[in-house]
């Protein structure tokens, strides 16, 4: 499957999705609900990815697409990023306390949360459920209810004969186990951790997932197609 | 194992189920909720056992539709839509009448177990809105002043038939395919049981024709005397749509008129007079 994923042409396996494409060639992708052991859910949403051409592109979750033929992928454009942090906002709106959650935000350089925050246990992002299915292999816990209602329990709330108390599902939770205390209510945001670095060029050139800060002159984005392209990218 | 001790009643009830519905889930859970009005917690258990799925699937499947509930029902189900058409045709004034009269919020039942009030979004039949629908009945254009009555009404039972003496030939409730108002006409009796009341045009006459709705019987009456062998076209009295279907008569070939009946499945019939092409589909 020839794909081409920030500008890098790449012959990708058939098995292959986008965020495997994207981890093997080193391209960050930020993501919350994915785990190398489990299937992928789909569920939170943070590891959207552009894919398309010109005006007709779209936001795809890279942890549940394959690769296709001929598929141009852009893993940093400034849609995808301004995608990304509504989807933390809300995450972190509903859990604040998830450390997982605030180390993303002060990655993605995330400075606001809009929303009013609920101080919630939980984001429904469904780890615990795949944990418990695929790899416990005990189907203790699952998806209750369904819309604003939707929780993770046990049914009737009570303790449940197919769980081993193996506490797989607490491991893997990105809420409860890491706390993050610096989350105050009136910031909601803790940024203890806050980490500058962000993908950089993305008012100059939305093409590339690229960290190097310098504008075209470090020339990363020179693809040697065209040499008129770049020297008139940096004037 | 979920469940050591079972109950031979509820036992034989999902036995059957199961057997019936081939070991679809949702299916079985229908008929149960059914028979008890709700889910008890031992039914999804022996669900579960008997079906070897998770309790957990099956709990994730009972929770997340509406049709279920694993709190008793009450013996009569009011069901008022607030989708968006009944919305502004006064849906929430209808829920409020309702709230005052029974003095139950929606999802409350009544103390004395008789009413559970429940809204909907979009029963599907929006041009005759709003809609009430009370154990199965499809109630329209409802205005806030005709919910005592529909409640003294359901108290009362509505439209009491005395299925069980006749176990060959039985007395179907048909309703409209289309705008799922009841064909029944319960002020003229045919065998002895409410008509079913729609309206037929045939060559230049148009009018109302009215069938027995003892399922094998074929006792008519016509506004217009119907020469045999004239295929008639078929309408609902209320929403006017045509009654037909793609489905052919096994004996005269013509297209078939499906009727609805309540509590599901559908009657097709031949509109050939004196052709007694008929199926059941449940
Ligand atoms: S502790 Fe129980 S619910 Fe959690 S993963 Fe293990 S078996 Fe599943
Ligand atoms: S409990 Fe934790 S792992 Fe499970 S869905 Fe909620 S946030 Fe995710
Ligand atoms: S990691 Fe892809 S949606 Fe969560
Ligand atoms: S909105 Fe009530 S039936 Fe459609």
């Amino acid at each position: 499957m020839k794909i081409k994923i920030d500008g890098i042409s790449f012959d990708a396996p058939e098995y292959f999705t986008i965020l495997d494409a994207a981890r093997f060639l080193g391209l960050n992708i930020p993501t919350l609900c994915y785990h190398e052991g489990l299937s992928p859910g789909g569920n939170c949403r943070l590891c959207v990815v552009e894919i398309g051409k010109g005006d007709r592109t779209k936001l795809v979750t890279s942890c549940t697409y394959p690769v296709e033929e001929g598929l141009v992928v852009r893993t940093s454009s400034e849609r995808v990023i301004k995608a990304r942090k509504m989807t933390l906002e809300l995450l972190i709106a509903q859990s604040p306390t998830s450390k997982v959650l605030q180390d993303l935000a002060s990655k993605m350089g995330l400075k606001q949360v809009r929303f009013k925050p609920k101080w919630e246990s939980c984001i429904n992002c469904g780890l615990c459920v795949r944990m418990c299915e695929e790899q416990m292999k005990a189907k203790a816990i699952g998806f209750v209810n369904r819309g604003n209602k939707l929780e993770i329990t046990t049914p009737f709330d009570m303790e449940s004969e197919d769980c081993r108390k193996c506490g797989a599902c607490m491991y893997i939770c990105p809420v409860v186990t890491l706390r993050c205390h610096g989350a105050h209510p009136e910031s909601v945001l803790c940024s203890g951790c806050y980490n500058s670095l962000q993908p950089t060029c993305t008012s100059n050139e939305d093409n590339y997932n690229c960290w190097m800060g310098l504008k075209n002159e470090c020339g990363t984005c020179y693809n040697g197609e065209s040499n008129e392209n770049i020297n008139e990218n940096i004037k | 194992m979920y469940l050591s001790e079972v109950s031979t009643e509820l036992e034989s009830i999902v036995d059957a189920s199961i057997k019936k519905h081939n070991k679809f889930l949702i299916a079985v859970l229908q008929d149960i909720q059914r028979h008890y009005n709700y889910l008890p917690e031992d039914a999804i258990k022996l669900v579960a056992d008997k079906l070897e799925m998770p309790l957990r699937d099956i709990y994730g499947v009972a929770s997340f539709y509406k049709a279920f509930s694993f709190n008793k029902k009450g013996k009569h189900i009011i069901t008022a839509c607030l989708g968006t058409a009944c919305h502004v045709r006064g849906g929430p004034k209808i829920v409020d009448a309702i709230t005052k009269e029974l003095n139950i919020k929606p999802g409350e039942t009544t103390k004395d177990m008789q009413f559970s009030l429940e809204t909907a979004a979009c029963l599907g039949c929006c041009a005759i809105g709003p809609i009430v629908v009370v154990d199965g009945v499809y109630f329209s254009n409802v205005k806030p002043t005709m919910v005592k009555k529909i409640i003294e009404q359901t108290k009362s039972g509505i439209e009491k038939t005395d299925i069980e003496k006749y176990k060959h030939i039985f007395p179907v409730k048909v309703s409209c395919p289309r705008c799922n108002h009841s064909l029944m006409n319960t002020e003229h009796l045919i065998d002895n049981y409410p008509c079913i009341h729609i309206t037929v045009s045939f060559g230049r006459k148009h009018g109302w024709l009215r069938l027995s709705s003892l399922y094998g019987s074929y006792s008519i009456e016509s506004e217009h005397e119907i020469p045999m062998d004239t295929e008639l076209n078929c309408f609902c009295p209320h929403c006017h749509t045509e009654l037909t279907s793609s489905f052919e008569c096994p004996i005269c070939g013509a297209n078939m008129v499906p009727l609805m009946i309540r509590g599901g499945g559908t009657v097709h019939f031949c509109p050939r007079r004196g052709c007694k092409g008929h199926m059941l589909d449940v």
